[in-house]
């Protein structure tokens, strides 16, 4: 075993090292030294600024905005979302067949998963298109039409949808239409993933629990809730992640790409702007880093509260 | 719809009934699992209507001719108006990016599994100096938005392109490179864990009859490591072929006499933006269609797979 162990080692590693390294680590790397420099553009004459583009960050109206924006998201999103799935994949599991220890899952549970789940498999840039349809804002839109004709929204004031920037509960009502876009597109996963991990716990707990006299309701909230806290920290860091990203779907759902008047920029509409449209490269990166620390501080967060002794079974 | 699926639902809801009291040795709560169920269906019904309907919605829609979509977005299609399809297969260029798609997800895939795994083999496997420090520069990436690298990896690509031409911009084989190094810290982290798992025994047995290092990988412990190469497989195809930034970034044509080597995702945001001037919703839709239909076949077909695929690539 012990001959040519390393030539082998490396011939196996310096290809992917390579490729990850140029197009990956290089630009990272990349992002955070120009993030210094004042480079505006292809000519790459970049001067070392300092700080200057993260003071610039401090009073750019429409980036602090978008901070806002992705903060709303990055709350409101996995909780909306962890609870949701939560509440399916409880009424997928609690209900069926009585007088058996465990979870079981209600007659046709196979199905709903199958369905719930289409949205994942579809790509993001569907789901976005579809939306846009379903949120036309004169009365050909799905959703206005079947409002008219149930009769809850009048004919000649259709929903503005993905349009309408007044605030609701002081979001601007734009955000709130896509959230429920990201919840609709996403609450089919988690719910299998909760229920996946609900099957996993094993029957004798259960059993234990029933020979104890308690009911289905008292063993989902006493022994299957808390034998999911890893999984549903996990969901947290998975959702939070999108919550920061939400670039694809302003992008193709909202008018002027984070309109209107700036009511729902994030962090990638406006980064993207400034670097491609405007060429300011140099402070396009400084809002990409901050954009990183921001992820990286979170999933520290996440991991440090959410760390706890695992169970194994 | 809905009714069909509450007629549907109800004779489970009746049967499961008596057969949960006749079974019943749990005591007070069991009597309200009839309640209970039919709750459950209530609920789960209108979840799974609000997911189903608005796709059987854009199917139905793409079989109607624009003035119907508008009219009647509501109504059946009066007749099957298949030249939607053609429109958006030759006029909206969806035929030409399913293929584009298709060649660039299979390169990406194929190449992701063998180079994940060989670097996830060689990092579970072999002890050297420097072992953690390139299993950590992977793992690293993991943590990192996409974000942070968009600005230079542009220009990294152009520069590229520049002395390589077939891998600068707009380029088959470079976006499937830059697949691959954007799919690599998921793929090395999931197969490291899962190779750490095989047995030794087998490995050495292997050994001892003489096989060489580069043999052991490809005749033993790939294939011993099926499981996890499906699990992992399944979430790259579904992730590449999705893909939208990167492409929208890096798949431009430099000038007007390059040829268009956009993905689908791209075509069909292109085609939903351009609706606007064009107002064909037909094609619309029929493009939508075309880009759903198979990826949904195939994944009802392997829905087991597919859903403990992605679920357990999420938990690992």
């Amino acid at each position: 075993m012990r001959h040519g162990k390393y030539p082998f080692i490396a011939g196996f590693l310096v290809l992917p090292l390579a490729l990850y390294v140029i197009f990956l680590i290089s630009p990272y790397v990349q992002t955070i030294m120009n993030s210094f420099t004042n480079w505006g553009g292809f000519s790459n004459q970049a001067e070392f600024v300092g700080l200057e583009n993260y003071k610039q960050l401090l009073q750019d109206d429409t980036f602090l905005k978008a901070v806002l924006h992705n903060a709303f998201f990055l709350l409101a999103l996995p909780v909306i979302t962890i609870l949701l799935a939560l509440f399916f994949a409880f009424l997928l599991n609690v209900g069926g067949r009585g007088g058996r220890a465990g979870v079981r899952g209600v007659f046709g549970s196979s199905i709903y998963k199958v369905v719930f789940f289409f949205p994942q498999v579809l790509s993001v840039a569907i789901i976005a298109v579809l939306w846009q349809e379903l949120y036309r804002t004169d009365a050909s839109g799905l959703i206005n039409r079947i409002g008219i004709a149930i009769g809850f929204i009048d004919e000649n004031k259709p929903w503005q949808f993905t349009n309408d920037p007044t605030p609701f509960l002081g979001v601007p009502s734009v955000l709130w239409w896509l959230l429920l876009v990201v919840v609709w597109a996403s609450v089919g996963f988690y719910m299998v993933l909760f229920s996946a991990a609900m099957q996993s716990i094993p029957r004798d707990i259960y059993e234990a629990a029933m020979l104890d006299g308690a009911t289905r309701i008292h063993t989902f909230f006493r022994v299957t809730l808390p034998l999911l806290r890893d999984s549903v920290s996990v969901a947290w860091v998975y959702i939070g992640f999108l919550a920061l990203d939400m670039y694809v779907w302003v992008f193709v759902l909202t008018p002027q790409q984070g309109g209107p008047n700036h009511s729902s920029e994030v962090f990638g509409t406006v980064m993207l702007r400034e670097a491609f449209n405007y060429g300011q490269f140099g402070y396009a990166c400084a809002m990409g880093v901050a954009m990183a620390a921001f992820a990286l501080v979170l999933g520290a967060l996440q991991l440090s509260v959410g760390r706890r002794e695992r169970i194994e079974y | 719809m809905a009714t069909a699926f509450d007629t549907a639902s109800t004779p489970a809801v009746t049967t499961g009934a008596p057969r949960s009291a006749r079974r019943n040795r749990g005591g007070d709560g069991e009597r309200g699992a009839g309640v209970l169920n039919f709750f459950s269906h209530g609920f789960l019904l209108l979840w799974g209507a609000m997911v189903v309907l608005p796709l059987l919605w854009a199917v139905a829609s793409s079989f109607k001719t624009d003035a119907q979509i508008s009219r009647d977005p509501l109504g059946l299609p009066t007749g099957l108006h298949w030249e939607n399809f053609s429109n958006a297969w030759t006029t909206g260029r969806i035929g030409d990016l399913f293929f584009n798609t298709v060649i660039v997800v299979t390169g990406g895939v194929v190449l992701t599994m063998l180079l994940g795994s060989m670097v996830a083999y060689v990092l579970a496997r072999y002890p050297f100096p420097g072992n953690r420090a390139i299993y950590f520069l992977f793992v690293a990436g993991l943590t990192l938005p996409i974000f942070l690298a968009l600005v230079p990896l542009y220009q990294v690509v152009a520069n590229l392109g520049a002395t390589i031409p077939f891998l600068g911009l707009n380029s088959y084989a470079m976006l499937i490179l830059v697949y691959v190094a954007y799919s690599l810290p998921f793929t090395v982290f999931f197969m490291h864990s899962f190779f750490r798992t095989l047995p030794t025994a087998i490995a050495e047995a292997a050994v001892v009859d003489g096989a060489s290092h580069t043999t052991l990988f490809f005749r033993v412990m790939l294939p011993m490591a099926k499981p996890g190469l499906i699990s992992i497989g399944i979430f790259n195809v579904i992730g590449q072929w999705n893909q939208w930034l990167l492409p929208t970034l890096l798949m431009q044509p430099q000038s007007g006499a390059d040829e268009k080597n956009a993905m689908l995702t791209q075509g069909l945001i292109e085609l939903s933006v351009n609706q606007g001037y064009q107002g064909d919703y037909g094609a619309l839709f029929a493009g939508m269609t075309i880009a759903m239909l198979p990826i949904l076949a195939v994944y009802v077909i392997f829905q087991r797979q597919v859903q403990a695929g992605l679920t357990g690539a999420t938990l690992k």
